[in-house]
């Protein structure tokens, strides 16, 4: 009988133990921050995780998807010529479309910062439109502009005695509209985070510059470039993610063409696994983006944590 | 408030009448008691074309007593085609699905098997050519049900005025309407001065060297026609022979006459080509003339649809057919094939040829000489010899005889005309040959 009653108050004891932490744990900001940001985990789990999990799966598959085949994909496309052609391409893409959107965004960045605050929202709403408009939407203005045979700049410049340029009968002509798209696309998002960092980089740094007798070039690359230097590695690292990424700019234009010389990871891995039915091969090659932008994230983010912890 | 107070009795009698009554209740004959089935069609390029399909699918709806839905699925940015992906790895989706020319054998594993319906329809609407055998078949078992709607032939629409002009050929005398080709000097060789003559005169032939269907499926035509083949019905590598080197060698003449941004036509650029007037021959169904009768009526009353030249292995013209084919997921396959065998009777086929305005083909010998193809104008007509009514050419796809999971892969990279192309612009021969045959050997990979 006592031991019972001992036993009852040691169970109520760890009940009310129980209680206690839980509504300890439930006070607790990071147990509340977890919880509000529950949905969205789980939004991801669902939407990127099981389906990067799954192509992963996908990968290991042979043609018919009924037998493993390990890392067989993975050696196949290493000695297919197109494959190479493909990384190649993506590459030239990636980086040159990137660097010429930083190079404009920063430019225009100043411009716009330049323009009396009274007048500037005007531009930077207009500056912002290419952004806005849903690249699927804006490429096909941009293909029939390209159109092999009736392309509105070849009228023009026919005015001029210029062309007709192949723009997307060539293959360096082809890569240059794919860019240059994707460029005219992207740089307004460059252009309206490098106007946030300027907004916020101190007036008194360039008065203090402006004593010491810097020029604008040195007031840039002294004052405005390190001021920005995360900014523009964040913006950097998201845009070549999504560029590297990129399906729908070099499908409406080209489709990969000519002769695969456009082609893309996510034009090249739809190629293969949807109009070609072989799935497991066109997972193998989106996911060999995967480890490229995982090193270009690593690098950019560890310069960032860097100058974080030197700050 | 009075309240009425239910016997022992009447409690009893009551739910033995709604018992039999909720037992019996599926064995009545209600307006949608033989359940529900849904169908995913090809959204047609015509307009008003879908109505007919729905029209039919509906009659057969109400005398069936089947619940059906019916999706239109565009084949724009291939929609189509990632729809039968996606509803084959979620093993869930339509019942009846549309499924365009290499689609059936791409799935193979999961179709019903259709020999039930088809040797019946082959029985009552005569027999199918070999292309879609070709494309429908495994081991002599039906797998789809080749289906009226988007099939198509995609031989030459030439101008009429152009092509006396500039190459002095008649082609109205040469595809008479109402009887036989006289096409027996339509050859490859006719056909390659023809092409220079209306180069000279300022409008070349609109024929594409572009990865899409179009561009594909006219090389396919060409390579045939010279017996050349990349990989045999085997499976075995054919690259390197006369016949393929024939064939690139025409096709480096035949460059030198299209326009040359060729290389980056899709399927739109060889319409455009021909309603715009600078083109005296394209390769395509009669979709660009019916844009033609709309938005420039001046040059559809121009336009000639016929066969294919002949080559020096035979006349071969390029054949789309389309499919009905029924998921083994489906959960109502005695009603999916009910209405597919509704939807391929001749009555039907007839409707839905009339309201494609002559554009979908049947595939049933017997359904060649439809009034609507005899009847369609201006010029009256221009379209009789499109669905090839006296066999005077054979219909082919691009990359046949190659196993078609090996065929799939050549004809979607466009192999044939990234060779013509590469030979076109300097490429040495045998390079090109190397270069398609390492392509081969990696498609053939199972």
């Amino acid at each position: 009988m006592v031991d019972v009653t001992f036993q009852s108050s040691r169970v109520a004891g760890a009940g009310t133990r129980k209680r206690t932490s839980l509504r300890a744990a439930m006070k607790r900001k990071s147990t509340a921050a977890f919880l509000m940001t529950l949905p969205l985990i789980l939004l991801i789990a669902i939407l990127v995780l099981y389906p990067a999990f799954y192509s992963l799966h996908l990968a290991t598959l042979n043609k018919s998807m009924q037998r493993f085949v390990g890392f067989g994909n993975f050696e196949f496309l290493f000695k297919r010529q197109t494959f190479w052609l493909v990384v190649q391409q993506s590459c030239i893409f990636a980086i040159t479309a990137v660097a010429f959107k930083a190079l404009i965004g920063f430019i225009v960045a100043h411009f716009v910062h330049n323009i009396p605050a009274k007048g500037q929202r005007k531009w930077r709403g207009m500056l912002l439109v290419p952004w806005v408009i849903p690249p699927a939407m804006s490429t096909l203005a941009w293909l029939w502009l390209f159109d092999p045979s009736y392309s509105a700049f070849n009228y023009t410049l026919s005015f001029f005695g210029i062309g007709p340029i192949p723009w997307t009968g060539d293959a360096a002509w082809a890569r240059f509209s794919v860019i240059l798209v994707n460029v005219w696309f992207g740089a307004p998002f460059f252009m309206i985070m490098y106007l946030a960092s300027l907004k916020s980089v101190p007036e008194q740094l360039y008065e203090a510059a402006a004593i010491d007798g810097a020029n604008w070039w040195q007031r840039i690359w002294y004052v405005t470039l390190p001021m920005m230097r995360n900014i523009i590695a964040i913006t950097t690292l998201f845009s070549l993610i999504v560029t590297f990424a990129n399906f729908d700019i070099v499908r409406i234009l080209t489709a990969g063409g000519p002769l695969d010389h456009t082609h893309i990871f996510a034009t090249w891995a739809f190629r293969l696994g949807i109009e070609g039915g072989d799935i497991p091969l066109g997972a193998s090659v989106s996911l060999f983006m995967f480890p490229i932008l995982a090193i270009a994230a690593i690098f950019i983010l560890r310069d960032i944590n860097k100058r974080g912890n030197e700050a | 408030m009075s309240r009425r107070k239910l016997s022992r009795r009447q409690f009893v009698a009551a739910t033995a009448l709604s018992s039999a009554a909720l037992i019996t209740a599926p064995y009545v004959r209600g307006a949608y008691a033989a359940g529900t089935l849904s169908i995913g069609l090809w959204d047609h390029w015509v307009p008003g074309a879908n109505k007919a399909s729905t029209d039919l699918v509906n009659e057969w709806a109400e005398k069936e007593k089947v619940e059906v839905k019916i999706d239109y699925i565009t084949s724009n940015g291939r929609k189509n085609e990632i729809t039968i992906a996606a509803e084959a790895q979620a093993k869930s989706g339509h019942d009846i699905l549309a499924m365009p020319t290499w689609w059936p054998h791409a799935q193979t594993e999961l179709l019903e098997p259709m020999n039930d319906v088809m040797t019946p329809l082959i029985a009552q609407n005569g027999a199918v050519n070999d292309t879609v055998k070709y494309l429908g078949q495994l081991d002599g078992k039906w797998h789809a049900v080749p289906f009226c709607i988007g099939s198509q032939i995609k031989g030459p629409c030439s101008r009429i005025d152009l092509m006396k002009k500039f190459a002095n050929i008649d082609v109205q005398e040469m595809y008479p309407a109402g009887s036989q080709p006289k096409a027996d000097n339509w050859t490859m060789e006719t056909f390659l001065k023809a092409a220079e003559a209306c180069h000279k005169g300022g409008v070349p032939f609109g024929i594409g060297l572009g990865e899409t269907s179009d561009s594909v499926d006219t090389a396919g035509a060409i390579f045939q026609s010279f017996g050349a083949q990349l990989v045999d019905a085997k499976g075995n590598l054919t690259v390197k022979t006369d016949e393929v080197r024939q064939a690139l060698e025409y096709y480096k003449k035949l460059i030198a006459f299209l326009p040359p941004d060729a290389g980056a036509w899709d399927d739109a650029s060889n319409n455009r080509w021909l309603v715009s007037g600078k083109g005296a021959l394209i390769m395509n169904p009669p979709s660009a003339w019916a844009v033609a009768k709309r938005d420039a009526p001046q040059i559809a009353e121009q336009c000639w649809t016929h066969g294919f030249p002949k080559g020096p292995k035979g006349r071969f013209a390029p054949h789309l057919p389309y499919f009905l084919a029924v998921w083994n997921f489906s959960k109502n396959k005695a009603a999916a094939k009910s209405l597919i065998t509704h939807l391929s009777q001749p009555t039907s086929i007839e409707k839905l040829v009339a309201a494609s305005g002559g554009y979908d083909l049947p595939a049933y010998e017997k359904l060649t000489t439809l009034k609507t193809w005899a009847e369609e104008a201006p010029p009256k007509g221009t379209l009789y010899h499109y669905p090839n009514p006296y066999n005077h050419q054979i219909l082919s796809i691009a990359a046949s005889p190659a196993p078609p999971k090996v065929a799939q892969q050549i004809y979607v990279q466009a192999t044939l005309t990234k060779m013509c192309l590469r030979h076109g612009q300097g490429e040495k021969m045998e390079s090109t040959l190397a270069w398609a045959e390492g392509e081969c050997e990696g498609f053939m990979r199972s």
